[in-house]
């Protein structure tokens, strides 16, 4: 096992809880809408190499909220200040569902910034084809479900949210929909000038990641991502028989793509 | 054709100097309202629609401004819901909810739905940008005016037809649970009707939309032309237009006696009329207009239009106070000299109603006994053809039993007279002929809207005068 | 005694099978929606109300809930517009408008002030925060709610009682120029009064502001412990809370014979009654309570102990489902997961919601009887709780306009003449014969005695 520690530091204005493990150059780790899953089999690979960097979203019961947050673009310039802060220089980003979003906001104001970015099924883009799910107007446990297309085979999945659900889990879940809502509820998942932005971003290598059958943000949103990035390199891989979480559902597809990419 | 009763609903009482000192009606501090006067003045207002419904009109028709004594329905849906109950027949026109402003097209849907169940289907509801001065009221940023109008009046259109639950994801407005309980009574939905003032954009939208087009007191020379790029746009469309696609709106005050009508009438100038609706910073604020039509505005004077924009307000909200920028015009306007202090409030009043008889002789106000107004009237109509006819009760402290005289004189002569004229013109309103529903053939001749013979006997109108 | 006649307005038509499958009222397509039913029934509510001022009652309340036929009321200010004029007497009281949803605040305040001066100071406005359903409705982001309910009542308020014009710069409202020209009838604002479900936070919320809370039909115990905490509050504030400051709203139907009356209480259930008013996810957003709220819930909350409109077990998506529902909340919930499980037939699932009725009228969740059985359970309900103001909540649910009449008449002649004689013998005063408030409290002494334990307990 890597060895990994949550600490909380006080940066940005305002006190931040943050993941650190693992060894080697920074991986900033931007996690989804419902928090830090836990340490997985992927946060393991790839810390072999990288001292994997992942911030827990202020007000997501570990720091306390920044009210100067109000969209996802102002989450990433957050984001960015900590990351000057911290000195960590040019670093390698890879954001998951809201977090791809917000990685993808932080490389619209400075490209800079990152040195390589992997987005993993990002919402942020209103669906060409489909719908983005609204996770604010279905339960957790709907929302869960819809995040893997095959719960039985996803053992990690289980490993995450299985069992009796805690009243602590309740909150900590509550926490999470909270301030996803307070910076995504409207419009639904998406802003919509993104794309225009994205074309400005130049010189950053992008790994873009994505299930055939995501149910959550459709693989439309993918395709749309990778066409918005038309002046920079942008590669889409769809994962076949994959829902919204390549990284535990084709685990070591994701695991074996992500570490050829980052080298 | 459709008769319908108008009144803004002005609160009579404000002091007229406030009005003049203010430069303005819009921005007359609230202080001058008194609670009392505006219950007594809303329930007479309703009233007096109950009482034209029983003397034979057709419609009663609202509309709605904010921040503002000139007219007192702030939220006209209020007296629309009441008149859905208390009146029998007549239609409820909206002219029109300000889209603009409302900021939650989905409620107004489910609103207008409401009252329109209510009346059993009377509601005719209309658009509107709204004014300038509403979009700074209602903090509605100007420069997506014309976006807001058209998305939350698509939102609306699919709140009424298109059966929930939907997502709705636009520019301006999302909604994630399109599926309002409550429809509207009538079928696929209520009839719109849109007023104007003499916008070629707002006249295409309409023709596009087959929606009848109101034209605000708007001067008939400029009037007829829009009708006719009305009709030429309909022809592209593949439909005939008729008088089932226009109606006018005309300010109007009637009296038993010439001399009375006279004296009573000349509260229509009261300080300043529709011309004082709001001052230029109001009128105007930034991006409310297209592109085209500001280098349209810049380049020629403009006729006067009901709350309209007029070459010296263009100008002054140009120059503002700061003299160096504008190149002062000799003399000035009387708003410009006021401002300077340059002529006192005794004075600026006394130019206001000095133009009383030349707003008449332009037809801008018509004034008189049912008698001298009824040929005014017919020379309207046989110039423009409109199947739908507001009849404007005349702003100003007139007193209530002036008002409900005017009302009761008009439906006992005036009405009859014109729906003679109507007969004999073939003008047709749009509930007895669906406008649009009419194809028309590419290259064949299509009914002539407006009648320029007529127009040249009508009189010319000063546009240095504005009521 | 204030005394207020009630009805959702519900949309009596709607097929009761479409809502068992929709798991709640909130959601059925609106292709079920009929015009000429809806305008019938628009205007028979209206009839009712017209005929309640006639029969006696002080006051008319109306609430608002959009995208259900669980109420018709989606702009209830429409039928408030129409109430300021057809009524001559009543006090329309509006409980409430849902100010997080609205988007222009200026516009209702502007609304109101002509509907109080229409009705000649009649206007009795209340603020909600709005179901859950209502955020999704309206698009109106509950992780915001509490903060846009406040400055959205204080933008009102402000709009109402400091002269114009003003500039209003908040964090979610901004006006460059308020000045509404119309102002309300009422000097120098109308009177405000606040209904609940039992939330502390709003209990304390309305003590601060001197705002009367009406409870919604709550259970009867923990609703007298939020009147103390009222009382406290007050007391620290420096006030005297009394009878004023409170009020009840009951369901109650009432009918010639026993047997009509069952008929008539049974409806209340129709489709599944309060506790079907929405599903989870529509009931619960994120963000819509604040994280201590959030916690309370998640460890206190029992299966199906749901208040009005309230959240249950369920919703907070706890399964540890009771074995035997024994109110009409936990029947709901029940019935809901078993449907979505499957396990149920709608046949089934109605069978589960009738037959709780017995307990619904043991729990006085229900009062259906002639006069002569209600009047006691009424009694008991103003002995414990001594509400200035109550309100009586017609039946809802496929009940004839006839019979609801029927109930109003009875109500009038009999229920309402009992119910001001008790009020009078308890000693219970409304909020309009003493201004809420208006009593100093004295440091040291003792405030008054505002819920009657030993009552509870009888």
């Amino acid at each position: 096992m890597a060895e990994w520690a949550e600490e909380i530091t006080h940066v940005a204005g305002t006190d931040l809880a943050m993941i650190k493990g693992g060894t080697g150059k920074p991986l900033l780790v931007l996690h989804e809408e419902l928090g830090h899953p836990g340490w997985m089999s992927w946060h393991e690979a790839l810390a072999k190499e990288r001292t994997l960097l992942i911030p827990i979203q202020p007000g997501y019961g570990k720091s306390p909220r920044v009210e100067q947050i109000r969209n996802v673009h102002e989450l990433g310039m957050f984001y960015s200040w900590v990351m000057r802060e911290m000195n960590v220089g040019q670093i390698d980003v890879v954001g998951f569902s809201l977090g791809g979003w917000v990685a993808a906001e932080m490389a619209t104001a400075n490209s800079k910034q990152f040195r390589k970015m992997v987005l993993v099924a990002p919402s942020g883009i209103k669906a060409p084809e489909g719908e983005i799910l609204d996770i604010f107007a279905v339960t957790i446990g709907t929302q869960l479900n819809a995040t893997v297309l095959d719960i039985a085979a996803t053992p990690e999945f289980r490993k995450m949210y299985g069992g009796e659900r805690t009243p602590e889990q309740f909150e900590a879940f509550e926490d999470a929909r909270t301030e996803s809502a307070r910076i995504a509820w409207d419009p639904i998942l998406h802003n919509p000038s993104l794309p225009y932005f994205l074309a400005g971003v130049r010189g950053l290598p992008t790994q873009i990641i994505w299930g055939r059958e995501d149910a959550t943000v459709p693989v439309s949103v993918g395709e749309a991502y990778k066409s918005a990035l038309k002046n920079t390199d942008a590669k889409l891989t769809i994962f076949d028989h994959c829902g919204h979480r390549p990284e535990i559902e084709k685990s070591a597809e994701f695991i074996k793509l992500v570490r050829e990419f980052l080298v | 054709m459709h008769i319908m009763y108008f009144t803004e609903r002005p609160y009579r009482d404000v002091p007229e100097d406030e009005v003049i000192i203010n430069r303005s009606f819009f921005g007359v501090p609230n202080r001058f309202y008194d609670a009392q006067v505006g219950a007594r003045l809303y329930n007479e207002y309703l009233d007096e629609d109950v009482y034209a419904e029983e003397v034979g009109f057709d419609g009663i028709m609202l509309n709605e401004h904010h921040g503002n004594p000139f007219c007192m329905g702030a939220v006209m849906n209020v007296e629309a819901a009441i008149l859905a109950r208390i009146t029998k027949k007549v239609r409820i026109v909206l002219l029109g909810n300000p889209l603009p402003v409302v900021k939650n097209p989905v409620r107004l849907a489910e609103e207008l739905a409401e009252i329109d169940l209510i009346s059993k289907g009377r509601l005719v509801p209309g658009w509107v940008r709204g004014a300038g001065s509403e979009q700074i009221f209602n903090q509605a940023n100007p420069a997506y005016n014309r976006e807001y109008f058209n998305e939350a009046h698509d939102l609306v259109m699919a709140c009424w037809t298109k059966p929930g639950p939907f997502r709705w994801e636009g520019k301006h407005f999302n909604f994630r649970y399109v599926n309002p309980w409550v429809m509207p009574y009538q079928k696929p939905r209520p009839p719109i009707w849109i007023p104007g003032v003499i916008s070629a954009e707002t006249v295409v939208w309409c023709a596009k939309h087959r929606y009848p087009y109101i034209g605000l007191g708007t001067a008939l020379q400029s009037t007829v032309e829009l009708w006719n790029l009305y009709g030429q746009t309909a022809a592209d469309e593949g439909y005939m237009a008729g008088t089932e696609n226009f109606g006018y709106l005309q300010q109007i005050h009637v009296a038993e006696t010439e001399a009375e009508a006279q004296e009573q009438g000349k509260c229509a100038m009261f300080g300043g009329g529709a011309a004082n609706f709001s001052r230029p910073e109001h009128t105007l604020p930034p991006g409310y207009n297209s592109r085209e039509a500001t280098r349209r505005l810049a380049k020629q004077a403009t006729d006067y239009g009901f709350l309209g924009i007029t070459s010296d307000k263009l100008k002054e909200s140009q120059s503002g106070d700061v003299p160096h920028i504008g190149i002062p015009k000799p003399g000035g306007d009387t708003r410009d000299r006021l401002r300077k202090g340059q002529i006192s409030i005794a004075e600026a009043k006394e130019k206001i109603y000095r133009n009383y008889q030349k707003a008449q002789d332009g037809l801008q106000i018509i004034i008189g006994t049912p008698k001298t107004v009824i040929p005014k009237l017919k020379l309207i109509m046989e110039v423009l053809r409109p199947g739908v006819f507001g009849l404007f009760q005349a702003q100003g402290p007139l007193t209530t039993q002036q008002r409900l005289t005017s009302i009761r004189l008009m439906g006992q002569e005036v009405l009859p007279a014109m729906r003679e004229i109507a007969k004999g013109l073939g003008i047709v309103d749009p509930f007895e002929r669906e406008p649009g529903s009419r194809p028309y053939t590419a290259g064949t001749q299509y009914d002539s809207l407006v009648d320029l013979e007529a127009l040249k006997r009508a009189p010319k109108r000063d546009e240095s005068v504005r009521v | 005694m204030n005394l207020m006649y009630f009805t959702e307005r519900p949309y009596r038509d709607v097929p009761e099978d479409e809502v068992i499958k929709n798991r709640g009222f909130f959601g059925v397509p609106n292709r079920f929606f009929d015009r000429e039913k809806g305008s019938q029934l628009y205007n028979e509510y209206l009839d009712e109300m017209v005929y309640s001022e006639d029969v006696g009652f002080d006051s008319i309340m109306l609430n608002e809930h959009h995208g259900t036929p669980f109420c018709m009321g989606a702009v209830m200010n429409v039928e408030a517009s129409i109430l300021a004029r057809i009524t001559k007497r009543a006090r329309i009281v509006l409980l409430g408008n849902p100010l997080p949803t609205f988007k222009n605040p200026l516009r209702i305040a502007e609304e109101l002030a002509t509907i109080d001066c229409i009705s000649h100071g009649r206007l009795v406005p209340g603020w909600v925060r709005g179901a859950g359903s209502e955020q999704i409705f309206n698009q109106a982001n509950p992780a915001y709610n509490r903060e846009r309910f406040n400055e959205a009542h204080d933008l009102i308020l402000a709009a109402w009682t400091r002269p114009g014009p003003f500039r209003w710069e908040g964090k979610h409202f901004n006006y460059r120029y308020v000045n509404p020209w119309v102002l309300p009838y009422q000097k120098p604002h109308p009177p405000i009064m606040i209904p609940g479900v039992l939330s502390p936070e709003t209990v304390v919320w309305c003590a601060e502001h001197r705002y009367p809370y009406l409870g919604l039909g709550t259970a009867l115990s923990a609703t007298a412990e939020l009147w103390n905490i009222y009382g406290d509050t007050a007391a620290k504030l420096g006030y005297v809370a009394g009878s004023e400051n409170f009020g009840y709203l009951q369901h109650v139907v009432v009918a010639e014979t026993e047997e009509k009356a069952e008929e008539l209480g049974r409806a209340h259930l129709f489709g599944g009654g309060q506790g079907a008013f929405s599903r989870p996810e529509h009931t619960l957003p994120p963000g819509y309570n604040s994280r201590e709220a959030t916690r309370r819930l998640a460890r206190t909350m029992t299966a199906g102990s749901g208040g009005f409109l309230g959240v249950s077990a369920e919703q907070l998506g706890r399964s540890n489902e009771p074995k035997e529902p024994t109110n009409l909340q936990q029947v709901a919930d029940s019935t809901r997961r078993r449907m979505a499980r499957g396990e149920a037939t709608v046949d089934e699932a109605r069978a589960a919601i009738y037959k709780s009725y017995p307990k619904a009228v043991e729990g006085l969740q229900i009062i259906a009887g002639t006069p002569k059985s209600v009047i006691p359970k009424i009694r008991k309900i103003l002995e414990v709780l001594r509400p200035g103001t109550f309100g009586v909540f017609q039946s809802q649910g496929p009940v004839s306009f006839e019979d609801r009449m029927t109930s109003i008449r009875l109500l009038g002649q009999e229920v309402l003449p009992a119910v001001r004689e008790i009020g009078k013998e308890l000693g219970i005063v409304d909020g309009f014969e003493r201004i809420p408030g208006s009593r100093p409290f004295t440091a040291g002494t003792k405030r008054d005695q505002l819920v009657s334990l030993d009552a509870l307990r009888a």
